[in-house]
């Protein structure tokens, strides 16, 4: 039988990829916003299997609004990534610093 | 080992050996292929753990849309990937220590101690008639109606600042203009009939005049 902490621990080390996928590619806009996906894709496992487990369909109510905003936050994300490609002809993040931070 | 548990052991695998894919290819073409077969896989799981709606709805709505805008981005950018791959090993083992840390961190939670099938036994099977949209949509429509309208209010807001961030005006184009074409008077703003004299043809030397 599978039980709830082989899920969770599939979804933390979801999760944990994620993160390192963050540090390694530090320098495309594009694959940080994908990382952000696979992080947010490990939480909604991690809601729907306690949904499962207790019972509750509270969760996967949960995970359709995360759905919902992280539909939103790929469609700004990416019209901001196309606007700033056509302004500076490039998205590497070293070259962004027009704001001098 | 069970059928169900040979479909979870390998489906998972297939899962994270995919996400490791995602975040180490250099090409972004090949990341997004490999985070549609983890959301493909994903799905999967969830049908596993009888969620049928979201399982759906991730492939639908994620896989279909979603990662296919992330292609159309990916294609139509000029991506400079030589560039991309400068210190990509200077932050290998920070990134790996990290991420080590926070999955054992994890285990130590979330680990079969905590959440094992004696805390958390395995819920019984769903009866045969059981709807999984029928129960979320009961929640959703009712207890949750609220958020819900505020998620579709922040989907519209979505597209507003997509279509205003993305939107070009071109000074070669040639626009309709609605408002003046709405706001245009029957007297001189439209076709003005105008009485002249004919002209004789240029070039016409002689007239032919009928006998």
């Amino acid at each position: 039988m599978i039980s709830l902490s082989e899920y969770l621990l599939l979804g933390g080390g979801l999760f944990a990829i994620a993160v390192a996928g963050i540090f390694l590619n530090r320098k495309n806009v594009i694959v940080l916003l994908m990382c952000i996906e696979l992080m947010l894709l490990a939480v909604n496992t991690n809601f729907i299997a306690f949904s499962h487990f207790l019972r509750d369909t509270t969760g996967q109510v949960f995970v359709f609004f995360i759905l919902t905003v992280a539909a939103a936050e790929a469609a700004i994300g990416l019209a901001i990534l196309v606007v700033l490609f056509r302004n500076r002809g490039t998205i590497n993040v070293e070259d962004l610093d027009t704001l001098k931070g | 080992m069970g059928f169900e548990q040979f479909l979870f052991y390998l489906f998972s695998a297939v899962t994270l050996v995919s996400a490791a894919m995602v975040v180490t290819r250099r090409n972004p073409v090949h990341a997004v292929l490999y985070l549609v077969l983890t959301f493909v896989t994903t799905a999967v799981l969830w049908m596993l753990l009888e969620a049928e709606f979201l399982a759906i709805a991730l492939v639908l709505v994620y896989v279909g849309a979603v990662m296919v805008l992330f292609l159309f981005v990916v294609m139509m950018l000029d991506v400079d990937l030589a560039a991309m791959r400068a210190q990509y090993i200077r932050y290998l083992p920070l990134g790996l220590v990290i991420a080590l840390i926070m999955a054992v961190e994890i285990f130590l939670v979330v680990g079969p101690a905590h959440f094992g099938l004696a805390e958390f036994p395995r819920p019984d099977p769903a009866a045969a008639g059981f709807s999984n949209i029928e129960a979320l949509g009961m929640v959703l429509y009712t207890v949750y109606v609220y958020p819900f309208e505020i998620a579709a209010v922040i989907l519209l807001v979505a597209i507003v600042a997509a279509i205003r961030l993305t939107l070009r005006r071109r000074p070669e184009t040639k626009y309709q203009k609605p408002e003046l074409q709405v706001r245009v008077k029957k007297g001189p703003d439209r076709v003005r009939v105008v009485n002249m004299p004919s002209e004789a043809r240029v070039g016409a030397t002689t007239e032919v005049k009928p006998e």
